[in-house]
């Protein structure tokens, strides 16, 4: 008997438990505002976060060493961008010029900008080579033939270079903190749209352009195109 | 594109070592080490961890004096075709697309990169060609200077082997570009070891070209795999149907009969 009333006992104990747990949480319309507007400032955070903060944290502007001219010195060369950026004999590609084919032209000032004051200076006169950071550079695991582009595919420079040729600015130089490479790589749109050709250089650039014009689409594996033309 | 998938009318680089002339001196390993950009470690000793994509190997007939003999056996990746175009061991197995086959070449790729170190590829591979970087590679202060711009150095935990020096090929081609020309000749496209070996064992060049002296020596035969109408060549493991693209010529038969993996009852019955 004494069993069954103090089961009836509990019973009603864990009812009034219950009872008292239930009475704060009332379903009302100012929790579910509570929740949307929580949602919508959330999203907006993460938006502004990953669009705006993390790009600016994600890439460091570093200054070239002097600004450079490519319409200026495109105007007084013969031979267009060969002039400096030649093929060697042995079919390598001198890119970047040295000093030394700098110094050919510029033994004395030639101008009185305040740029190639501090060429002049801090360049020539000590012997040093100029440390300019590379927009176009590229992992050590790939493989770029611009014998291949320019002398076989007769390709000019403007479809992945763009017309840096005709300009009196240097872009500003953006490195990526965690790959080191620039921003050029990924695209200066950081949503990754490609307007032109010289937009982008990432992989996929590449492939796209090589299966468009079936460029060693040799690969066993895959039918497509193979790894080891531009990886090694 | 189609005309790319004839594997017979393009190059096919292979490789033959006269075992006659290799003194086991092993300078085709060292030049392979410098050219590739091979990382070494202090204690080499062991087998499974040290990487050389070219090894040297020493191998005796097992008799007694006066009858004893031995041989050295360089051996760098086979390049193996397979029974059909590309069908080798090691890239069927491949999950990654790390490892694949050049049609244009007949070279047998490996793209570091993209490999992601699950070693099927070793379990595959009937040669021991393939290695596996258990540790980073550290060069000795200063050495890194010394290291080849050419080839990207390989961090741990993926597999690598020999590549035909195939950036020498890039660098051919790169010339012949410039001069005009799609095709590279014999001389321009040379290995590190073909060029190192002072006994001029090794001789490198297109397996599918007459003029090369790798046809003239090997003959391979084009019906029946590649395999060599010389009685003096032969591959090592050709009853796999490997297809590899190395030939090896001795003029001794126990030498050519080491070369592939006979039973011992079979081997007695060959000898006889």
């Amino acid at each position: 008997m004494s069993t069954s009333d103090d089961q009836s006992k509990e019973s009603q104990e864990v009812a009034a438990t219950e009872k008292t747990d239930l009475e704060p949480i009332e379903p009302g319309q100012s929790s579910v505002g509570h929740v949307v507007l929580f949602f919508i400032v959330g999203f907006v955070a993460s938006l502004v976060l990953g669009w705006v903060i993390f790009p600016k944290l994600l890439y460091s502007t570093k200054p070239q060493p002097f600004n450079y001219s490519h319409a200026i010195h495109n105007e007084l060369v013969d031979e267009g961008c060969e002039s400096c950026h030649y093929f060697r004999e042995d079919g390598s590609f001198s890119g970047i010029p040295s000093l030394e084919s700098c110094v050919e032209c510029h033994e004395e000032m030639q101008g009185d900008s305040e740029d190639e004051a501090i060429f002049m200076e801090e360049y020539v006169a000590k012997d040093r080579e100029i440390p300019w950071h590379v927009y176009s550079r590229q992992p050590d695991c790939v493989f770029f033939s611009h014998a291949a582009h320019v002398k076989m595919g007769k390709m000019d420079c403007v479809t992945c270079h763009g017309h840096i040729g005709e300009s009196d600015q240097l872009p500003t130089y953006k490195e990526n903190r965690i790959s080191t490479y620039s921003i050029d790589i990924w695209g200066r749109n950081i949503s990754g749209i490609k307007r032109n050709s010289w937009d982008r250089m990432k992989m996929n650039d590449c492939a796209n352009c090589h299966r468009e014009n079936g460029v060693n689409q040799r690969s066993v594996q895959t039918r497509k195109g193979g790894c080891f033309v531009c990886h090694n | 594109m189609k005309e790319a998938n004839k594997h017979s009318e393009m190059q096919k680089f292979g490789m033959v070592i006269d075992l006659d002339k290799c003194t086991g001196c092993g300078a085709c390993m060292v030049a392979c080490m410098a050219e590739n950009n091979v990382p070494f470690q202090e204690d080499e000793t062991d087998p499974l961890l040290s990487v050389k994509w070219m090894r040297v190997y020493k191998m005796t007939n097992g008799k007694p004096y006066p009858e004893t003999d031995i041989c050295y056996l360089p051996r760098p990746c086979q390049h193996c075709e397979g029974q059909h175009e590309g069908h080798s061991p090691c890239v069927s197995v491949c999950p990654a697309t790390a490892t694949d086959y050049d049609m244009a070449t007949g070279i047998v790729s490996q793209i570091y990169t993209r490999c992601f170190g699950c070693r099927y590829c070793m379990a595959a591979c009937p040669y021991h060609v393939r290695l596996f970087n258990w540790y980073d590679p550290i060069w000795p202060p200063g050495m890194e200077k010394m290291l080849n711009p050419d080839i990207s150095v390989r961090m741990r935990g993926i597999v690598e082997k020999c590549s035909f020096c195939f950036h020498r090929y890039q660098l051919a081609k790169d010339q012949a570009y410039v001069e005009g020309r799609r095709e590279i000749e014999e001389h321009e496209y040379q290995t590190a070891c073909t060029q190192a070996c002072p006994a001029d064992a090794i001789v490198f060049g297109d397996l599918n070209n007459p003029s090369h002296l790798v046809h003239q020596l090997a003959q391979p035969d084009l019906k029946h795999h590649g395999k060599p109408k010389n009685p003096k060549a032969f591959r090592l493991l050709e009853r796999l149907g490997t297809n590899p693209k190395i030939y090896y010529m001795s003029s001794k038969k126990w030498v050519r009969l080491a070369g592939d993996n006979y039973t011992r009852e079979e081997l007695n019955k060959k000898r006889t």
